[in-house]
């Protein structure tokens, strides 16, 4: 693939076989370390709670309990695991969503428009990534629940939507993929901006965008600071939080051993599920959407 | 850096209709506008309010008056945070520098196409972002615990035991190998897609001057990385001085070793929401900001110096 290998010396063969091999044993055991605990979470899902302390942790015991925890888990306080899993989704697809369509609006505005301030406010909101999130959390949880915005799923959607980064990606990668000959074809034809945005760019910018869209909801997802602070009621927990919660919960119940604790690991399992598949489908899109926004940086 | 590529609008001199002096300017603002709004409602008003709320003071008698710096003032001599800022820049200090190296030799091992199961092993490094940092240090933390941890059992095994990982002098240590698996991959990803952004007229130029694997990324990989790898320091300094999740979560299992202080974040949040000092929490948040920015900013400056010289 790069350039090395259309030189070829008498030896590079062989040299470059065992090059090959050293570095493709040290690349697999660098990915087994970082396969590990999902790898472990797997095996330990699968357990009772008397192998789970009993057997080796790395591998499969006997019985083979994943349905059986998992049921348990779904179940346990009337489904509230499956809420949590409804909400987090909630959350996360709405800002996702809101967040990569804002973000696509202004990146276009900032891109291909001239208008005063535009640099200024393009700065301003790249300087914000700076500002540390208790910063901000602080003073949104105060002024939410003056508007009794705050225990409601807007507090953790409103401030999700906002994504710096994403503003900085869009705006490269509108830069790149939107030539300014097709706007002007589009406004010879009579249609207006909005209609040449939506009907036109829209669609060329699909890469930049299911990369915004991928991050914001791996954020949202993850998010564990602002419903933290921002939710009290437990119906309205996402899933991290109120993992979170079971874990306390199980500790202080008496070290490991609280009967809760397979089911927060069972419940970790399911809840990283989603968001490894939506990457692996999404691959091709969020690759090319960043090597996009490499080349600019 | 991108704003400057705006300027070509060809004036096609069409008709401007129904009084739309600059048309393109004013559509423009409106494009920009939804974010903006969200931006200043979520963003700048609440920072400006909490720069308000940080010179005032709830008394249980005559309520909130204003103080001045006052809570600044006692943030600045408060032992209890400039520990905690101490102990995040030591973090920083020394998982940072393993986590880029780290990131930056998978990117440069993967990107000479040498590695067999190339694209597995890129997804398996990088598929830890995708799991919540939460989630991340309930699974390490059970992974480190005696109980049913398969480090303490391997060296049970063995008749030996296992390092106390979250005892108080690996403690540090085992969030940084926690925040380390989370985030290697994440900036081998941008490392990676800014090195297949590298012209290939580069790479052959280098071959026929006769430059090695070794010479090729030293002298024209590396160079090439320098906006990516800044971008991931400034996400690591930001990332470093905001730790909150890991140590909020192995609270539960060493409660004795993390304290309510244990990184500055943990700090303001507990003085907000457990203490109730929302004043203060504030001013704490603000000095926090104003480290992580300087630091970014002496980052930035040394790094344009050098590449200067």
């Amino acid at each position: 693939m790069t350039a090395e290998t259309t030189i070829k010396r008498p030896r590079a063969g062989r040299i470059k076989g065992g090059r090959r091999t050293i570095l493709t044993i040290g690349m697999l055991a660098a990915a087994a370390y970082f396969l590990l605990p999902l790898f472990w979470v797997l095996v330990a899902s699968s357990k009772t709670s008397a192998d789970l302390f009993s057997t080796f942790g790395l591998w499969f015991s006997g019985d083979f309990a994943l349905f059986d925890n998992i049921g348990e888990t779904v179940t346990y306080d009337g489904n509230v695991f499956l809420r949590w899993m409804g909400n987090t989704l909630l959350y996360a697809v709405t800002a996702a969503g809101g967040g990569a369509l804002l973000a696509s609006l202004a990146g276009y505005g900032f891109a291909k428009y001239r208008f005063k301030g535009n640099r200024a406010m393009f700065m301003t909101v790249l300087g914000a990534v700076m500002v540390p999130t208790t910063a901000l959390a602080i003073p949104t949880y105060l002024l939410f629940s003056r508007l009794g915005l705050a225990d409601t799923p807007w507090a953790i959607i409103l401030p999700s939507l906002i994504n710096p980064f994403g503003l900085f990606l869009m705006t490269v990668y509108v830069q790149s993929a939107v030539p300014d000959s097709l706007l002007e074809a589009g406004r010879i034809d009579g249609a207006g901006e909005f209609r040449i945005f939506f009907q036109v760019t829209l669609r060329l910018l699909a890469p930049g965008f299911a990369t915004v869209l991928l991050f914001t909801l791996v954020n949202t997802w993850n998010n564990y600071f602002l419903p933290l602070i921002m939710l009290n009621d437990p119906d309205l927990y996402p899933i991290t939080v109120g993992l979170a919660r079971w874990q306390g919960q199980a500790a202080a119940a008496g070290g490991a051993s609280g009967d809760l604790v397979p089911l927060v690991i069972t419940g970790s399992l399911l809840s990283v599920i989603p968001l490894i598949i939506a990457f692996l489908f999404l691959q091709r899109y969020w690759q090319s959407g960043l090597v996009t926004g490499a080349v600019k940086q | 850096m991108t704003a400057t590529a705006t300027a070509h609008k060809t004036r096609t001199g069409a008709p401007e209709r129904r009084g739309r002096p600059n048309r393109s300017g004013r559509a423009g603002y409106l494009f920009v506008a939804p974010f903006m709004i969200v931006f200043a409602a979520l963003f700048l008003v609440p920072l400006v309010y909490a720069a308000y709320f940080s010179f005032f003071r709830e008394q249980l008698v005559g309520g909130t008056v204003f103080v001045g710096f006052e809570n600044y003032t006692r943030a600045f001599g408060d032992a209890e945070l400039w520990t905690g800022i101490g102990r995040v820049g030591l973090f920083f200090l020394i998982q940072v520098p393993f986590m880029l190296v780290a990131a930056l030799f998978f990117a440069l091992a993967l990107d000479t196409g040498l590695v067999r199961l190339g694209r597995f092993v890129r997804l398996s490094i990088f598929v830890p972002y995708a799991v919540p940092g939460v989630i991340a240090a309930l699974m390490w933390g059970y992974l480190y615990g005696p109980d049913f941890g398969p480090f303490a059992q391997l060296a049970e095994k063995v008749g030996a035991s296992a390092p106390d990982f979250l005892g108080a002098d690996l403690m540090l240590g085992s969030i940084a190998n926690i925040v380390f698996w989370e985030f290697t991959g994440y900036n081998m990803v941008i490392l990676f897609a800014a090195l297949r952004a590298v012209p290939s007229e580069l790479y052959e130029a280098a071959a026929v001057d006769g430059a090695g694997p070794w010479r090729t990324a030293w002298s024209i990989k590396i160079p090439a990385l320098r906006g990516a790898l800044m971008v991931c320091l400034i996400f690591s300094v930001i990332g470093s001085f905001q730790l909150f999740n890991e140590p909020n979560l192995l609270q539960g299992l060493a409660p004795t070793v993390i304290d309510s202080s244990y990184t500055p974040n943990l700090y303001a949040y507990n003085l907000a929401f457990v203490g109730q000092e929302y004043n203060y929490a504030a001013a704490v948040s603000f000095i926090l900001g104003l480290v992580i920015l300087v630091g970014s900013y002496v980052f930035m400056f040394l790094t344009n110096r050098r590449s200067r010289s």
